[in-house]
């Protein structure tokens, strides 16, 4: 934003209407090249996941039985109930036809469709996801922004210090001393949360609500800590790129107050490489949360995760590979389409 | 940082590059000294390093062994095991020191592998131009979006359980940074005069990466390395804890599943979780002051920034 920010550009805080009217006929175009990338990702994700889950040493079906005497003929049958005897081309246009369709086969541990199983853990961890990532993403920006307006200062040294040590902390360890302090309770502290899990069973109506969030704060918290530092170190770095700036300067100049000179101008402007951040960030918090649910037995996604790699079973490991990495894609895309919205520049 | 090691007599000119190059590290540490987080971070490294160098001088090998382990099982700390004891009875201060061995090694053998390739691609795709260097850069766009954690965690689980797979499954998903780093900086390289001249006189595409863009991007590799190993050690602890590491090695991710395994979290057996999370959270901060201050020192307006 500093390129082309003459005064007359800080009274009305967006770029003027006649380049971004003149530059929109580009964005069907860009917005074309993004969603045809993201198309061929996805496909290639599809193709990986099943060439991936085929390097495994050893015979699946002998995973499946877990070391069980089988007859032959059993074997034979499992074989032909999971698609296994087929040749490997064939298995894999199968696979990717199915796919297309929605079909991710069969769990090995839970005899049921991989798709049931991800639909339903699916709306737990949208949930924990959900809630954390508004959090981190609020506290982020406030003390990015706090940070980089009084950069040097204590409070600034005090919140980039935490947010770089709170980065390096492993989340698994965060949220085990979480249960240990809060849930198990040491010494005379009581434990006043839930050791796990999503839900006491036995609520109904406004009580449920009250018990699942009573459920959800550690977890929450615990990927609260850890992801809210990048969001704060882009903000504050984004923040003081800006801050140079001739706009920024004449604000001043016309007299108005700082804290408005922040508000309307410079944190507007320095959002906008944020947004970015914010959607990876989406996609990255989805992945992360594996390690959280597990620790927490959230049943969601994350946690299904872990089950599924401790067999390991294999349908439910591909499909939740395609989960996983098809929302970091989507996200990515999303907000590569966002973005010449709020910087028109960027479609060209 | 080049490959130079003859000594020619008299101030030939590798004596020069050599005077220059030193020249150089010495005003490099100069202003590194000037950053105060990264003398901690270094101060920091530099105690973990002696203390995983010298473990077996002060920690016996014998002390992951079961069978006979010197306490009994899960004691609190005490004047005889300042750190308790895990649930075989063994000393968790000797497991901890004796695990920063492993910790330590896979998290700098997966930064280098990983710097290793992306330093790689990087130069051979910023040097050659077109379709290898679009198929390259796409495949490393690829990378890029890919969860690397998920990826890493596939990886290990299809691999067997050894700290070779740790090490190449952090390795093959965390370079695509390097490469994009690496790749945009040999670009500007290559534009400067000298590589005009060198291909004047006739250097190959081997001389002139190896003898002229090589050494100009060695100083962002080697920042990116310190930031690298920092998620590495993260990394592989993380693989460790859901069970995807090496069985048979104590590593600190390894003793955290442990602690879990055997019950310390329900049990509020704080003392089993607490020193293998603070040696891996100490050890990751340390390398990332270390690369923030080395990046402010190559990059003083990033470096103050970021």
């Amino acid at each position: 934003m500093t390129a082309d920010a003459t005064p007359a550009l800080v009274e009305e805080r967006k770029p003027a209407a006649g380049p971004r009217a003149r530059r929109r006929s580009a964005y069907p175009r860009y917005l074309a090249g993004k969603v045809a990338g993201a198309a061929v990702s996805l496909l290639a994700v599809l193709v990986t996941s099943f060439f991936l889950f085929r390097l495994i040493p050893g015979d699946p079906v002998k995973t499946m039985t877990g070391g069980r005497q089988v007859s032959a003929e059993q074997l034979a049958a499992y074989r032909e109930e999971f698609g296994l005897d087929l040749p490997l081309w064939r298995q894999f246009t199968d696979y990717c036809g199915k796919a297309l369709t929605g079909d991710f086969g069969t769990s090995y541990q839970f005899r049921a469709p991989v798709v049931d199983k991800i639909t339903e853990a699916l709306p737990n961890t949208l949930l924990l996801t959900g809630t954390a990532f508004v959090l981190y993403t609020a506290l982020g920006i406030f003390l990015g922004t706090r940070s980089a307006w009084r950069r040097g200062g204590l409070g600034d040294r005090i919140n980039t210090g935490l947010a770089l040590t709170l980065y390096s902390i492993p989340s698994f360890w965060l949220g085990l001393l979480l249960i240990i302090v809060l849930s198990v309770g040491i010494g005379p502290l009581p434990g006043m949360f839930p050791t796990g899990g999503m839900e006491s069973g036995g609520k109904e109506g406004f009580a449920y609500v009250l018990d699942v969030a009573h459920h959800l704060v550690l977890p929450v918290v615990t990927l609260v800590a850890v992801e809210y530092g990048q969001t704060l170190l882009v903000t504050r770095s984004a923040l003081l790129d800006e801050m140079g700036s001739d706009y920024l300067t004449t604000a001043r100049a016309k007299g108005l107050r700082d804290d408005l000179v922040r508000r309307r101008h410079a944190v507007p402007n320095a959002l906008l490489p944020t947004v970015t951040l914010i959607f990876i960030n989406l996609g990255r918090t989805v992945a992360g949360v594996i390690l959280v649910e597990t620790v927490f037995s959230w049943p969601g996604l994350g946690g299904l995760f872990y089950q599924a790699l401790s067999v390991p079973d294999l349908p439910l490991v591909q499909g939740l590979f395609f989960v996983f990495a098809a929302a970091v894609i989507v996200m990515n895309t999303l907000a590569d389409l966002v973005y010449p919205l709020l910087d028109p520049r960027v479609a060209r | 940082m080049t490959t130079t090691t003859e000594t020619g007599p008299g101030p030939g000119p590798r004596a020069l590059a050599r005077q220059r190059r030193r020249a150089s590290v010495a005003r490099f540490w100069r202003q590194y000294r000037t950053e105060r987080a990264g003398l901690y971070g270094l101060t920091a490294l530099a105690l973990c390093a002696l203390l995983a160098l010298f473990a077996p001088l002060f920690v016996g090998s014998d002390v992951s062994s079961v069978t006979d382990a010197p306490g009994r099982p899960m004691q609190s700390p005490s004047a005889g095991f300042p750190l308790g004891t895990d649930q075989f009875g063994r000393d968790l201060l000797g497991l901890v020191i004796w695990g920063s061995r492993v910790s330590l090694l896979v998290g700098l053998l997966a930064a280098v592998l990983s710097v290793a390739i992306g330093t790689l691609i990087g130069v051979t795709a910023g040097h050659f131009k077109g379709w290898y260097a679009t198929v390259m850069m796409r495949i490393t766009d690829w990378f890029l979006v890919m969860p690397t954690l998920v990826l890493a965690i596939a990886l290990a689980t299809v691999m067997s359980r050894s700290l070779t797979t740790t090490v190449v499954a952090i390795g093959v998903t965390t370079w695509p940074t390097t490469a994009r780093l690496v790749r945009a900086q040999t670009l500007a390289v290559e534009t400067r005069p000298y590589i005009e001249r060198a291909k004047a006189l006739g250097g190959g595409h081997w001389h002139i990466m190896s003898r002229h863009v090589l050494p100009n991007v060695m100083p962002l590799v080697l920042a990116q390395t310190t930031l690298i190993i920092s998620s590495a050690i993260l990394a592989e602890a993380t693989l460790a804890f859901l069970g995807l590491g090496d069985p048979t090695v104590v590593s600190w991710g390894g003793l955290l599943q442990d602690a879990r395994e055997a019950g310390a979290v329900s049990a509020g057996d704080w003392w089993y979780l607490v020193p293998p999370g603070i040696a891996i959270a100490v050890v990751a901060l340390a390398f990332t002051l270390c690369g923030r201050a080395v990046e402010s020192v190559l990059n003083p307006r990033l470096g103050v920034s970021r």
